[in-house]
């Protein structure tokens, strides 16, 4: 108890120098938390772009290439799957539903999905959440659109609001679909995944804006006007990929299996969850060595530590013929400098989570809209509290150097005060 | 009488082969006030370290208040000093972190059996070291409060003493405490040393170069005649 006393006013007797240890011990173990943190959010949110869904069908290409088109809005699909054969899964016996998806046009730097109102009946995220309505309704009328959050967010549109959407991708598109305004009817709740950055429209009605061009531009001289369109049949011949939700799982290898292996068009079907792991493997790398780069900077932290230490010992060598003159056993002077980086890493680990909690509190708004990875203010996970601990182990261990230091400065000098 | 410091056939070298101390005997008795005379260089701090039982002897015996060192174990012997040897050393005595009161009973906080004297004696540890500066002139409320790096030297010596004597140790060991002070200083200071001794019993070793401070001692031990190994050079 006296030692504990000791070493705090002492530290305090030096409070400048141990001030600026500890903001930088805090500073690394917020970083190093920090990143820690993010990394664990963004797995989780990554891992729950998609739930739900048994099997993600598209033209045949990788794997990951097709989850990242289809999910993720990322990239182009280099072929489109045949309405056809879109039809013969759908009415596979063992198939409950499923949702098609075109990809291919975009507004302002947003993609455009046509799909059906099934859409919204079994488009799962997270922990089987269905997608809610912030406000409006699905679309119904051909020009109809539903906004993700972000979109309405970022571009400022209400229920209501007239868009125009830009054929291919791009946010400086110069052909415009202009003769065939849409109309808001509705505004996703906010998800956390690229359905928040993406317009929803019917099928129908991508066929629609499509009906006069062909191979990317407009025919020139015809012109459909918006009403003749609605009454043209409007089936679609292609889509770029679709949903399978399955009766039984037990059925999905097998039909994943015949979609394969299905002679008359070259297809790929691919398990969301398998494929969302491999493409986070890949992700994973950054990822870990951002870890690596904290964890160095926590040891560098430490080290800055034992070098204030270690620089003052020489100093306190009167200090410790003192303590040992008036009683100190010598084990205690090793005691009194391991209590002090001990104490010292220990204020630097609190005063590093109250800086990454603080920070979050300032950046959470920022991190939600910039990168789309949404920081709760949960406290650590036990995993988080063991590399806490563990950085305050290591910061004791390290006291060890300058209290042996001490201890044999004291062994050799015992009353001996030396200046 | 029962001796407070003896020591027997004592030898003592830093290096093997040298030797730097060798005292057939010497014998201090409980309650003895002695000074100890030696030039610098003459091994007094070795000798002093050897008493506080921090240097191990190379052969021969110390023996404090019966108790012979060598048959304690390091951690026994730095519990016997903190128990009963109370040391004041030349100068900067205090911790510059702890307040006058803290650095004065910083001995009770060590040794049981010094923090049990002391409260027997003067109810708390506080009251004890109040009384003891209050005897050293040093009484004053607003001193106490004080950093101590704000004392002059002689009132840092003199908290020193009072540290020294807390919890009524039966030795006082003073290495060379007043070379820092001025004369007027220096005899104020050794006269309180001698009074505070007294009124304790405790046994005091005042150990210096100055062959001018002899006339306040009872005894005046000249180190170089001591050691053997001294005189044969």
């Amino acid at each position: 108890m006296i030692l504990l006393r000791l070493t705090a006013r002492s530290l305090w007797h030096r409070r400048t120098t141990a001030l600026l240890t500890l903001i930088t011990i805090g500073f690394s173990v917020m970083l190093f938390l920090g990143v820690e943190k993010v990394r664990t959010e963004t797995r989780n949110s990554f891992a729950n772009t998609l739930s739900g869904t048994d099997l993600i069908v598209g033209a045949r290409s990788g794997q990951i290439q097709l989850l990242l088109y289809s999910i993720f809005r990322i990239g182009d699909a280099t072929s489109n799957v045949s309405w056809q054969s879109y039809e013969l899964v759908k009415n596979h016996k063992q198939v409950a539903w499923t949702v098609p998806i075109s990809l291919g046009d975009s507004h302002r730097g947003y993609r455009v999905l046509g799909t059906t109102e099934h859409y919204f009946d079994h488009y799962r995220y997270g922990n089987r959440h269905l997608l809610r309505f912030e406000e409006g309704r699905r679309f119904e009328d051909l020009y109809d659109v539903v906004l993700g959050a972000e979109v309405a967010d970022k571009l400022g549109y209400k229920i209501g609001s007239e868009i125009v959407v830009a054929h291919g991708i791009g946010n400086a598109s110069f052909s415009k679909h202009e003769d065939k305004p849409f109309r808001v009817v509705g505004i996703l709740e906010r998800t956390g995944t690229p359905v928040d950055r993406t317009l929803h429209l019917s099928l129908e009605a991508l066929e629609a804006i499509h009906i006069d061009w062909k191979a990317g531009v407009r025919i020139p001289g015809t012109n459909v006007s918006a009403e003749e369109a609605a009454r043209v049949e409007l089936q679609p011949k292609q889509i770029t990929a679709f949903l399978v939700g399955m009766k039984s799982k037990v059925a999905t290898f097998h039909l994943q299996r015949s979609i394969n292996n299905y002679r008359k068009e070259p297809m790929l079907a691919i398990l969301p969850g398998v494929a969302l792991q491999q493409l986070w493997d890949m992700v994973g790398i950054a990822e870990k060595a951002l870890m690596l780069v904290s964890a160095i900077v926590v040891v560098a932290g430490l080290v800055g530590m034992l070098t204030v230490i270690l620089t003052s010992l020489n100093e306190r060598r009167r200090e410790m013929a003192i303590l040992r003159s008036v009683g100190a056993r010598a084990w205690q002077i090793l005691l009194l400098l391991t209590l002090e980086s001990a104490l010292l890493t220990l204020m630097g680990v609190g005063f590093g989570i109250s800086l990454l909690y603080g920070g979050i509190v300032l950046a959470q708004p920022i991190l939600e809209s910039h990168i789309g990875v949404f920081i709760p203010l949960t406290p650590p996970s036990i995993y988080q509290w063991k590399l806490l601990g563990l950085v305050v182990v290591c910061g004791t261990l390290v006291g060890l150097i300058p209290g042996y230091r001490a201890y044999r400065y004291s062994v050799a000098d015992g009353m001996t005060i030396r200046i | 009488m029962q001796a407070a410091i003896e020591l027997e056939h004592l030898k003592f070298g830093w290096k093997p082969g040298k030797t730097l101390l060798d005292i057939d005997k010497l014998r201090v008795d409980r309650g003895e006030r002695v000074f100890l005379q030696g030039a610098s260089g003459s091994g007094k701090s070795t000798l002093l370290n050897l008493i506080g039982g921090v240097l191990e002897p190379d052969a021969g015996g110390v023996h404090l208040l019966d108790i012979t060192l060598r048959a304690l174990s390091k951690t026994q012997r730095d519990a016997f000093r903190a128990n009963h040897i109370g040391f004041v050393f030349q100068m900067f005595n205090l911790l510059p972190y702890l307040s006058v009161l803290e650095n004065v009973t910083l001995p009770c906080r060590f040794s049981h059996g010094r923090k049990d004297k002391a409260i027997l004696r003067d109810g708390t540890v506080d009251e004890s070291a109040c009384r003891l500066l209050d005897h050293l002139e040093l009484g004053h409320d607003e001193l106490l409060r004080r950093p101590v790096t704000d004392l002059s030297m002689g009132q840092q010596q003199r908290v020193a003493v009072a540290r020294a004597l807390i919890g009524s140790p039966e030795i006082v060991i003073a290495d060379e405490p007043t070379s820092a002070l001025d004369v007027n200083n220096r005899d104020r200071f050794i006269e309180l040393l001698l009074h505070e001794c007294e009124l304790q019993e405790s046994t005091l070793m005042f150990v210096s170069h100055d062959p001018g401070l002899h006339d306040h001692f009872d005894r005046v031990i000249d180190l170089h005649h001591l050691n053997q190994n001294g005189s044969k050079q």
